[in-house]
């Protein structure tokens, strides 16, 4: 400690500015997902237990059925799917540890702490935003076993989407998290959420040719924009013959109007930008 | 070295303030009249008790002090801050400590004390030093790496006392402190606590249904049903309700009885005993033995405690079987006649 200033100036080290106290909180909480992260070592593995179960049990299983169109087959068309569907899983998962900590009390320290309530909330969001974003992009390493071509470009699309996608889903768990009292309830919700959201978003079968109520119930899930554009940069990045590319369709329309990309990101970012705000006022409340 | 360590209390709202200031507070749910008008003042640098049994609305009074309930009457102030309009700066300036864990038990400990350096603010340069000297506090710098679930009960929670200092608060809330640990550990913690007051000179607040517990307060509240009953330092209430008594069983209690009274004594005859009220029980027993005049089989002293102040105000005892061991019946006897 070299203190070379001489006047007695009263400094008084609690009166930070708002915006970098809050910057810190959402620093530290952010950090606290990932250390709790690497130090599950479990919950690191048994998370791609179901996705990959999915990717070779259906992959291989609807291969044989859809068969191969210019050398692309169902496997190829899925795995995008099955990456949002590890990202989607990770960041639900990630925000359940809120009901946990609720259980165990650590919530409670978060929550009486002079902080903005919106500094832990964004904390917690991009926290399990970046750790179910690690872990599909540990799924993309897959991409070969399958035959899927990796390019540095199309790395680097799939993260930012990830990032996206997981952020917009983790910010949708914390505000269920919010509302919720106890572990029991969070797993119903999901049940009847998180697994009909991620089977009617497009991950595991292609969007043209279904039923008009199924098309209907896909169309209005906030999720098919978020995989949508996952499966395009991928398919962008493989050298898909033109018969391979009308069998295996990328896209969402809308009674024949084709959503463009950067709607359907808008779409998503719209999404997170309510959940984030729902969330806050969720664990503003007092009693 | 110590000195240059220890950082400045964040200052009060106004001159004079004092450290916890309630006026006529109350909380209401629906019907049910939690805490039905409370007022009280702590000043600076003092231990607060809060004493009652389970549901006398301990627990939200302080819940309103820090912020987290809403009061639903009156007003409460921290350090001149009012609690329901200045809720930040009331909660820069407390420390708490809940009943139940609130650590994260997959962080270390010094991770637990980091994560709440930053959200209180503690700025960078002095996070460090303050953990370092928090967990020297409480004698938990060697597990300084380790697992908070690795921690026994009294260890977890002697962290967490560690953790609601480290950001210089002026009043430290303490809810039940010591349920559930062993009386070891118990001492170990109090002993930490009045430290912290002796170096730091934190006020502490703090609610407990144990009377030995209680003790350890400068002044006691005696809270039942929602309501202070009974306020002052622990000597003073025991001597609201009365001297210490001597108990005699003598070959014959009419003799004694005559005798000690026609000595001066103030004095009562029991089924089997004679009972005299005096200042200071211990010394006087030679001079009632002496003035007695009859043969003594047994001589009982008894000294008020919490408990029997608690029997008092109250008319009924804190916990059965719990706080200052079983009161002695043949005082509750007196005390509920009086």
């Amino acid at each position: 400690m070299s203190v070379t200033s001489t006047t007695a100036a009263p400094t008084h080290p609690q009166h930070h500015l708002a915006a970098s106290s809050d910057l810190r909180t959402i620093g530290m909480v952010w950090r606290r997902e990932l250390i709790r992260f690497v130090r599950t070592r479990t919950r690191i593995l048994t998370s791609f237990v179901q996705p990959i179960l999915f990717l070779f049990v259906l992959g291989y299983g609807m291969s044989s059925l859809v068969g191969t169109t210019g050398g692309f087959d169902f496997k190829k068309f899925v795995f995008p799917g099955i990456v949002a569907m590890t990202v989607v899983t990770t960041a639900i998962f990630s925000a359940i540890s809120i009901v946990w900590d609720r259980e165990f009390g650590f919530l409670r320290e978060m929550l009486v702490a002079p902080v903005s309530r919106g500094a832990l909330v964004i904390g917690k969001t991009l926290g399990g935003a970046s750790v179910a974003t690690v872990q599909g992009t540990i799924m993309l390493a897959l991409a070969p076993l399958i035959g899927v071509h990796l390019t540095p470009l199309l790395v680097l699309e799939v993260i930012g989407l990830e990032m996206l996608m997981a952020s917009a889903l983790t910010a949708f768990g914390v505000f269920v998290a919010s509302r919720i009292q106890r572990m029991e309830g969070f797993q119903v919700v999901m049940q009847l959420v998180l697994f009909p959201m991620i089977f009617l978003s497009g991950a595991l079968f292609p969007l043209s040719g279904i039923p008009a109520w199924l098309a209907v119930i896909t169309r209005i899930n906030p999720l098919t924009y978020a995989v949508d554009p996952l499966r395009h940069v991928v398919f962008a990045a493989q050298n898909m013959p033109a018969a391979a590319v009308a069998r295996f369709e990328t896209g969402v329309t809308i009674f024949g109007y084709l959503v463009p990309l950067y709607l359907e990101i808008v779409i998503v970012l719209v999404f997170l930008v309510v959940f984030l705000s729902l969330a806050i006022v969720g664990f503003s409340k007092k009693d | 070295m110590i000195e240059q360590e220890r950082s400045p209390l964040p200052p009060a709202a106004h001159e004079g303030a004092h450290a916890i200031e309630v006026d006529n507070l109350a909380k209401r749910y629906g019907e049910v009249e939690a805490v039905k008008g409370v007022s009280f003042t702590v000043e600076h640098g003092e231990v607060f008790a809060f004493l009652g049994p389970n549901g006398a609305g301990k627990t939200t009074t302080i819940r309103m002090l820090c912020t987290l309930t809403q009061p639903t009457g009156g007003r409460a102030s921290i350090d001149g801050y009012d609690v329901s309009t200045r809720a930040r700066d009331v909660r820069q300036r407390i420390g708490l400590v809940f009943q139940e864990q609130t650590l994260d038990q997959q962080l270390t400990a010094e991770e637990n004390l980091r994560f709440h350096a930053v959200l209180y603010g503690v700025p960078k340069s002095e996070v460090d030093a303050r953990i370092d000297r928090a967990l020297r506090m409480v004698q938990l710098i060697d597990r300084r790496s380790d697992l908070v679930s690795t921690f026994s009960g009294g260890m977890a929670r002697r962290l967490e006392i560690a953790r609601g200092m480290l950001h210089t608060p002026a009043v430290l809330f303490l809810d039940e402190p010591t349920i559930g640990l062993d009386p070891q550990t118990r001492a170990l913690m109090w002993e930490d606590v009045l430290r912290l007051r002796r170096e730091e000179g934190v006020t502490i607040f703090l609610t407990t249904h144990y009377m030995e517990e209680a003790e350890y307060a400068d002044r006691i509240a005696i809270i039942d049903q929602g309501k202070i009953v009974a306020l002052d330092t622990s000597g003073a209430l025991k001597r609201t309700i009365g001297a210490d008594t001597v108990e005699l069983a003598t070959g014959n209690d009419d003799l004694a009885a005559k005798n000690l009274e026609a000595a001066g004594f103030n004095i009562k005859r029991g089924d089997d005993e004679v009972v005299a009220f005096v200042e200071n029980g211990e010394a006087q027993v030679a001079s009632i033995i002496a003035a007695a005049g009859t043969p003594i089989r047994t001589v009982k002293v008894h000294r008020p405690t919490l408990e029997d102040v608690f029997l008092h105000y109250t008319g009924r005892q804190i916990r059965e079987g719990q706080g200052g061991g079983p009161t002695p019946p043949h005082f509750m006897h007196f005390a509920r006649r009086r």
